[in-house]
């Protein structure tokens, strides 16, 4: 861990000068740990995650990756027992703070989930419901807008232009994944969050969501949970390799470019897991 | 090939096999018979306690229904056939004939009560008839038969008629008429009919119900989204399943002492200045049995509503609050929406056990005679069961008959419900899905 550390602040500061010099981190991670009761699921995460970019986290089952994933915008707390210890600044904001409304964090930083989720509602509704909750306040005719432009961003507007009334729930599993994203979408968050949303997706409705996932790169971060290695090597810009201590404890085994991690490894684990030895 | 297990079905025969087709090395034996053996047993044990059921359920079903119809024989009290001097029969005799008949044969009291609202002169022809018959001729209930004697033993049934009550009629008699759902209470067996027992039951269920749901909804609401998991609360949710074994009649004094004793100013209606505070009604009145059936049934209404609260999927909470949506709105938009079918029907099962209660309602005070409809939630009311229970408590044959209709009314009511809970249940899955 203390081995690595230095290295990937190198990356990331190597990573800066070759971008537009001032713009802030999307993320930074300082020292965070995360705790079910007692039992410690990762540790010590120093992490910091570039703007507009896909950073891909991917590492063996257990080794806290959702649990990471989900520490981005305080959905942790859903389970009852969970707490974190350290920091997460997001817009030089920590969210762990003692006064930040996790409401808010989730409104900013938006989540995908692993099993397509979206409401039983007219598809139209879904996306709606978002903006209507969080005090949108415009004309039928806008919220009718924001629905068509967030359907077409997700790619999901020319197959369902026809149909907006129908229920969400009546849609392919991939239209679905779209729909939970084009839902996302609508609250214009600046953080997307993906848990695994190909998991429970065929080949073809895979490729598609990467598609999408390139795209939305131009205008939001994405952070994705991968169980793909093929996945995270062909979408992602960034990857975090985490891999777990012999108390079950995950932590950031080697943090870089994608390219980097996936041709040059530092580490032997990271070698070993993406070439399919471990994990 | 895959053998199929016996046991699965009627034709599954244990010769159907042949044992050891299989068996590769010699010395082996095959125990697959026995084991086949065993399920079948098994399966002709689970076979006959849904027999046994069944036949009690028919039985039940067999004896109302046989009580329900059959050939009563009516005799008059006076002839009609005295009444007359000439040989005409009644109903051909002129309104003014009928009308001294009707002053020569009834006290004058009675004579001025019946005319007190209307004038005889304005009475028809057939009203009089029927006046003439229910008021001097007096028809009575002398014997009642079964649907089964009715059938088989008719000519019996005629020579008995003729030969004890040669003066009366004999017919056959539909005692779960559309006349007996809409009649009021009566002493006279002939007219005697459930309506008042079917609104005071209504009306009690009605009050349950909007007592109930609301409460125990919210209760489930607070148990299952809010309460956190920490011994006050698990002993609070265990001791709700243990309410809901509670015998009725326990909560039936319990009404007593709450609803009957220490609200009577609120349930008789006396701080409202409504309800007849004069009457007999005190506080036994439809708001009192109401709020009891309620608190017998919230147990119920939380239990079903915290399964169906349960049952909404974690998938459907996380999508909502990740899009920044507060507990409230999660649970106001998501979570209620699809709780809605399953706490419906299970309330209405609720209901429908409430609606079959008779001991909380004896215990609160129900009426068990009165002839007018509840008009208001603090006046006097019965219940069906109430009914049933009250005519099966008497000594004439009769009223049996009409408990065992007053039994299959109960019974439609009870299947009128379920059918609701069942529609309420299909329409919002069907919207939801």
């Amino acid at each position: 861990m203390n081995t690595t550390r230095p290295e990937i602040n190198q990356s990331i500061s190597l990573l800066d000068r070759s971008m537009d010099q001032k713009e802030q981190n999307a993320i930074e991670v300082n020292n965070l740990s995360i705790y079910y009761g007692s039992f410690r699921a990762v540790k010590n995460i120093t992490l910091e995650v570039p703007p507009r970019k896909i950073t891909a986290i991917i590492g063996p089952s257990g080794c806290g990756k959702s649990t990471m994933l989900r520490s981005f915008n305080r959905m942790n707390e859903l389970v009852p027992t969970a707490w974190a210890e350290g920091e997460v600044f997001f817009q030089g904001q920590n969210l762990y703070a003692p006064d930040v409304d996790p409401v808010e964090v989730r409104r900013r930083i938006g989540m995908v989930f692993q099993k397509p989720n979206p409401f039983p509602k007219s598809i139209f509704d879904n996306i709606a419901w978002g903006a209507k909750i969080n005090g949108f306040k415009g004309k039928k005719s806008e919220l009718d807008e924001l629905v068509t432009e967030s359907l077409k961003s997700a790619a999901l507007w020319d197959e369902v232009h026809d149909k907006l009334d129908q229920s969400g729930l009546s849609l392919s599993g991939g239209q679905q994944q779209r729909l939970c994203i084009a839902r996302t979408i609508a609250v214009k968050p600046d953080i997307i969050l993906m848990d695994e949303p190909c998991s429970a997706l065929d080949p073809i409705a895979t490729l598609k969501i990467e598609e999408l996932m390139r795209e939305l790169s131009t205008e939001y971060t994405i952070i994705i949970v991968t169980h793909n290695m093929q996945q995270a090597a062909r979408v992602s810009d960034y990857t975090a390799f985490f891999t777990m201590d012999e108390d079950r404890a995950g932590y950031l085994m080697e943090y870089g470019e994608t390219t980097q991690i996936f041709t040059n490894p530092k580490e032997q684990v990271t070698e070993d897991y993406i070439t399919g030895r471990f994990g | 090939m895959s053998a199929k297990p016996a046991g699965q079905g009627p034709g599954a025969k244990r010769s159907k096999y042949r044992a050891g087709l299989l068996t590769t090395s010699p010395g082996e034996t095959s125990n697959l018979p026995a084991r086949h053996r065993v399920g079948t047993i098994w399966m002709v044990i689970f076979q006959a306690s849904t027999i046994i059921g069944i036949i009690a359920l028919m039985t039940l079903l067999f004896k109302v229904i046989n009580d329900s119809f059959g050939y009563a024989i009516i005799s008059y009290k006076t002839e009609p056939a005295t009444l007359v001097e000439s040989a005409t029969p009644i109903e051909e005799l002129t309104q003014n004939d009928l009308i001294a008949i009707l002053q020569v044969n009834l006290t004058s009291g009675r004579y001025q009560t019946i005319f007190k609202e209307i004038a005889a002169e304005d009475l028809s022809q057939e009203e009089l008839v029927d006046l003439v018959i229910t008021e001097v001729a007096k028809p009575q209930v002398a014997a009642t038969f079964t649907l089964l004697e009715s059938i088989f033993e008719k000519e019996e049934i005629y020579q008995y008629a003729i030969d004890n009550f040669p003066g009366g009629f004999l017919t056959f008699r539909n005692w779960v008429s559309l006349d007996f759902v809409t009649s009021p209470q009566s002493s006279n067996p002939l007219v005697a009919g459930v309506r008042n027992a079917i609104l005071g039951s209504l009306f009690t269920i009605f009050i349950a119900m909007i007592f109930s749901l609301p409460l125990g909804v919210m209760s489930a609401i607070y148990l299952e989204e809010y309460a956190r998991d920490n011994w006050i609360n698990r002993v609070i949710r265990t001791n709700i399943n243990n309410l809901a074994g509670v015998p009725s009649i326990i909560y039936g004094i319990l009404g007593l002492a709450v609803f009957v004793r220490v609200l009577e100013p609120v349930n008789s209606g006396a701080m409202f200045g409504i309800g007849d505070s004069s009457s007999t009604a005190n506080v036994r009145t439809i708001l009192s049995a109401g709020l009891t059936l309620g608190l017998l049934v919230l147990p119920l209404v939380i239990i079903n509503a915290q399964e169906a609260i349960r049952s909404v999927p974690r998938s459907l909470r996380e999508a909502s609050l990740g899009l920044g949506g507060t507990k409230w709105q999660t649970v106001w938009y998501h979570v209620l929406p699809n709780a809605i079918p399953g706490t419906l029907t299970g309330s209405i099962l609720a209901m429908s056990r409430a609606i079959g209660e008779t001991a909380p309602l004896v215990v609160i005070g129900a009426s068990t005679f009165i002839t007018y409809d509840p008009n208001s939630p603090f006046s006097k009311f019965t219940t069906l069961p109430i009914q049933i229970y009250q005519w099966t408590a008497r000594p004439q044959d009769v009223w049996r008959n009409l408990a065992a209709a007053a039994i299959i009314v109960l019974l439609i009511l009870l299947l009128a419900m379920n059918a609701i809970a069942i529609y309420l249940r299909n329409r919002y899955t069907r919207r939801l899905a």
